[in-house]
């Protein structure tokens, strides 16, 4: 088609660029089954992987006699802590600079625990042998409270770190204590909060929970001892640290690993870090010489890699009698189970929960959390989270809801009073970050406008009043919440995952015809970057996205990438996408010049090609240029069109948003009805729209599910609650409230498209808009803060308490 | 090896039949997927709760991870690899799921559509009410069913020869 004979908005069209509610590409194989999951991967040989693991919650393990389960037929073997300590794998370094038995190295420290590694022809035969394994255990007094884990006389959790006065993140002050991390200013906040009208001072949980993707963790360990490389298939989000970590662990050399992420059924941050079975199925594989399988069933899943949250956290705010806030003080006590295996990036213990003061103008801050040990499961995952920031953001959002409370104010008010105004961006925060850009007022201006929130309130009052009256037994709840997130980690000045700076990569190769393939370090998860990622480049050369291929997850063929997780892709490798672009833009311009003899500088970019200014006739499209590049390329210049770019981001990414929850709670019931829920979003600009409303869709869902039942618990004895589908409350599509979406647009002054992330924000802000909606339907009857998760049972009984049952 | 007794199964899978020896335990979600490498059909929890193993099985939606092979002796048996006609144009229902940007992962989906063609089947035109609770046996984690609903009403139009103008959201 000759380009001319479109208009400019026909070839624009033409390339669903950015902006484009464009299909995505991944659909076509997806709705038609042939998407190419890790449990899809069969290989000649081989083997099945499955863990015998401790009924007990704290216990030494005195005896392993596989006796039994090895004269199975088609049982191989059963590996033990023993037969890794010949390999020096018995223990692995953890995210957060701890260290992790691989298998039970004398003792168990959670129920569930990996204690064996069976290994066998077929899945069922490896779970037969299961069976077979016979464990001796010696039970210990079980520590599962976080509050009573620095007691005196708590029992010691990990006896190898006895006498270790310091950790990763410097004092330990007792032994089941991990570190103290301290930020802000504390001589400040003192004084603020002697010289405060009004204080409030609450201990806020954000419960432990999970999350579960519906594919579970898995692996495929393929060594082939005659050339001694090893392919490692996984559901890996990070896949290239993964093959870092499996060569330093494993002493193969890192070229000779091969590292396939390939499509990944959801991740939610379950699958970024490095877990027992893993290791496990890489070893089996090295000693056998035959591919070994390894996948976690549900209960595994749940119960053992993985938590989220456990945040207990004692929030006080100073403010003067107007409603302003003068200090923030915090305090955070983390339970992080057995091992502290904390995806955070390595100099964050407590991830970048210090940016708690949230959306608000606090001139000073203290924050200080210390981590503990407990006989549960380790983790402290970012579940659709940039690092500890939905705890940060559920923290601040309640908080100033009790402020209001206690000032008789509106939430709403008192939140635009003490937002942080457009002009004081870029902002720097009591606790040290500098806030890109926003115009929060504006946001919750829209938010407010398009709920008619002031004749929502006006119900509300009535509908308090007939309750009193008896006429009603319902109560009704508006929830705020008012979040500000922090993404797109990290700049290389303070962003590292065990020493392997956080920056993202993208690779980009125009052939000969025009069309392109492209290589990113980020790895979908359902994400959709093969479409996304295609629209980022189309724009920026012109090139149809639909003759645009996406390819992530091979480390042998794509760039080095720290991965997909707290919403980084679109600020870090979008970044370097779009800078790879330009690369080839630039040199794309100076081929064109050649071809039309002008000098580039008399080239202008329009749409899909350059054209001599004011001669659009004279013109060259990427398409020409592109064979131009291989077949006749300029004098002296190399031939080809490709670019590669690594970016190191200067600044996180500050992306935002106002969320509203209308809410009727039956006081008899306990059932709460979400009547509205609607969700602005301020992802800074927008690359696909469809993509980013199922995104926000999601995650509001999942925000829906942890406030309202969602939970990993354990009851005394240390036993895991709710390890399976039964009791772990996942929403189906009958109790998932219908989503309402909404923008402004406000892009990151720093990054090249303006674009910030949005895939965590519905989680971020969605969780304290649901339980600020509670919180605000009970706050009339006297109560000031309900912990979650707000399931019916729990409501009712909080009803019940306050005197509101029938 | 297993020396477990293997018995025999003939049934048609997306209109083939298929006869193979199993054994009794063997679950027909891992012969869909390791014997006859239909590997559309997924696992996400083998208790009945996610659905990702559902196909259909004699006009009924079965979740595969918790019915033996044997029980489905003689059955007639349709994946998602069965959807599409046979030169390769996708039902209304994959169609719909695209246009409609009803999945994300892609790990629910397979299950999550064979769920729908079952479920319009028995209500061809279904209100949104009836295809929550129609598909509530399906789990998904990244959509939150708000495009599954429409993509299914999407379905629902192009099968009954409607135009469907909502667009996803």
């Amino acid at each position: 088609m000759n380009d001319m004979t479109l208009t400019k908005e026909q070839r624009e069209a033409r390339l669903e660029g950015m902006g484009c509610k464009r299909k995505r590409v991944e659909d076509i194989r997806f709705t038609q089954g042939k998407g190419q999951y890790v449990d899809d991967i069969k290989m000649p040989g081989m083997l099945f992987g499955d863990f015998v693991r401790s009924p007990y919650p704290h216990a030494r393990v005195k005896k392993i006699d596989a006796s039994r389960a090895l004269a199975l037929p088609g049982v191989i073997a059963v590996l033990t802590a023993e037969d890794l300590k010949g390999v020096n794998l018995a223990w692995m370094p953890t995210l957060a600079g701890d260290v992790q038995m691989v298998l039970a190295d004398g003792k168990v420290l959670y129920q569930n625990q990996e204690v064996a590694f069976v290994l066998a022809e077929d899945r069922y035969l490896a779970d037969d042998a299961i069976q077979l394994v016979d464990v001796e255990y010696e039970e210990l007094p079980v520590l599962v409270d976080p509050f009573k884990s620095m007691d005196s006389d708590a029992p010691v959790l990990r006896e190898d770190l006895v006498g270790k006065t310091s950790g990763a993140h410097g004092p330990r002050k007792h032994h089941n204590h991990i570190f103290t991390w301290d930020v802000g200013d504390k001589d400040l906040t003192d004084k603020a909060f002697h010289e405060a009208d009004v204080t409030i001072k609450e201990l806020i949980s954000y419960h432990r929970t999970h999350p579960s993707p519906l594919e579970t963790c898995q692996c495929v360990a393929a060594m082939d001892k005659v050339k001694g490389e090893l392919t490692l298939y996984g559901t890996f989000q990070a896949p290239h640290v993964i093959r870092t970590v499996a060569s330093l662990l494993s002493t193969i050399p890192e070229h000779k690993i091969h590292v396939i992420a390939p499509d990944i059924g959801g991740g939610f941050g379950n699958k970024v870090g490095a877990y027992p079975g893993y290791i496990c199925a890489i070893v089996a594989s090295i000693v056998t010489g035959r591919p070994v399988k390894w996948v976690e069933d549900r209960m595994e899943n749940l119960s053992t890699t993985s938590f989220a949250r456990d945040y207990h956290m004692t929030t006080e705010i100073a403010a003067r009698k107007d409603g302003t806030v003068t200090s923030l003080r915090v305090h955070v006590l983390a339970d992080h189970g057995g091992f502290d295996a904390c995806a955070d990036p390595s100099k964050w213990p407590a991830g970048f929960f210090n940016i708690v003061t949230g959306s608000y103008d606090f001139p000073v801050a203290h924050l200080s959390v210390d981590g503990v040990y407990t006989n549960k499961a380790p983790g402290g995952v970012a579940y659709r989270c940039s690092f500890r920031v939905t705890e940060a953001a559920y923290c601040i959002e309640r908080a100033m809801d009790i402020l209001a409370q206690k000032l008789g104010m509106d939430p709403a008010d008192l939140r635009m009073k003490n937002f942080i105004r457009r002009d004081q961006f870029p902002y720097q925060s009591a606790l040290g970050w500098e806030y890109d850009s926003g115009d929060y007022h504006l946001a919750m201006q829209k938010a407010m406008d398009t709920l008619n929130y002031r004749a929502l309130r006006e119900e509300q009052k009535q509908k308090q009043e007939a309750f009193r009256r008896g006429e009603t037994r319902e109560i009704m709840g508006i929830g705020i919440s008012f979040f500000t997130e922090i993404v797109g980690a990290g700049p290389s000045k303070n962003c590292d995952i065990l020493g392997v700076a956080m920056f993202d990569s993208a690779e980009i190769r125009v052939h000969p015809t025009g069309s392109v393939i492209s290589r990113m370090g980020t790895k979908s998860q359902g994400q959709g970057h093969e479409t996304t990622w295609a629209q980022i480049i189309a724009t920026e050369i012109g090139i149809p996205a639909e003759n645009i291929m996406v390819e992530e997850g091979n480390t042998d063929t794509a760039p080095y990438g720290l991965g997909t997780y707290g919403s980084r892709s679109t600020p870090v490798a979008g970044a370097a996408i779009a800078l790879a672009a330009r690369k080839i833009r630039a040199k794309a311009q100076m081929i064109a010049a050649h071809m039309l003899e002008v000098s580039e500088y008399d080239l202008e970019w329009d749409v899909d090609g350059f054209q001599v200014k004011g001669n659009p006739q004279a013109r060259k499209s990427m398409t020409e240029i592109a064979w131009a590049a291989y077949h006749l390329p300029p004098p002296g210049m190399e031939p080809g069109l490709e670019a590669v770019s690594y970016y190191d981001p200067p600044n996180m990414t500050y992306p935002f948003g106002a969320y509203f929850c209308v809410m009727d709670i039956d006081v008899d019931t306990g059932v709460a009805k979400t009547r509205r829920f609607y969700a602005l979003d301020d992802c800074g600009t927008r690359i696909n729209p469809m993509i980013i409303e199922g995104q926000v869709h999601g995650g509001l869902t999942e925000a829906f599910a942890i406030a309202m039942g969602q939970e990993i618990r354990y009851d005394e004895a240390g036993n895991v609650m709710g390890a399976s589908f039964m009791d772990f409350f996942l929403p189906t599509a009958v109790e998932t409230p219908h989503w309402e979406t909404d923008f402004t647009v406000t892009p990151s002054p720093h990054h090249p498209i303006g674009a910030k992330g949005v895939g965590e924000s519905p989680n971020v802000g969605g969780v304290p808009a649901f339980s600020n909606a509670v919180n605000d339907a009970f706050a009339f009857l006297g109560s000031t803060h309900i912990q979650m998760p707000h399931d019916s049972w729990r409501l009712w009984k909080v009803a019940k308490e306050l005197g509101a049952t029938a | 090896m297993s020396e477990i007794e293997q018995h025999p199964l003939t049934l048609t899978v997306n209109g083939k039949k298929v006869q193979r020896f199993v054994e009794p335990r063997t679950l027909l979600i891992h012969f869909l997927r390791e014997e006859l490498s239909l590997t559309g059909p997924h696992i996400g929890c083998e208790t009945s709760h996610c659905g990702a193993c559902t196909i259909e099985l004699n006009g009924m939606s079965v979740k595969s991870c918790t019915m033996f092979a044997v029980q489905a002796n003689g059955a007639e048996i349709t994946t998602i690899e069965g959807m599409a006609a046979a030169d390769g144009t996708l039902s209304a229902l994959q169609e719909g799921f695209r246009q409609m940007h009803g999945l994300q992962c892609g790990y629910c989906t397979p299950g999550m559509i064979l769920r729908a063609h079952v479920l319009l089947k028995e209500n061809p035109n279904p209100t949104e009410a009836e295809i929550r609770a129609g598909i509530a046996g399906n789990l998904c984690r990244c959509t939150g069913y708000q495009n599954i609903v429409k993509a299914i009403q999407y379905a629902a139009a192009k099968l009954a020869g409607r135009d469907f103008q909502e667009a996803a959201e």
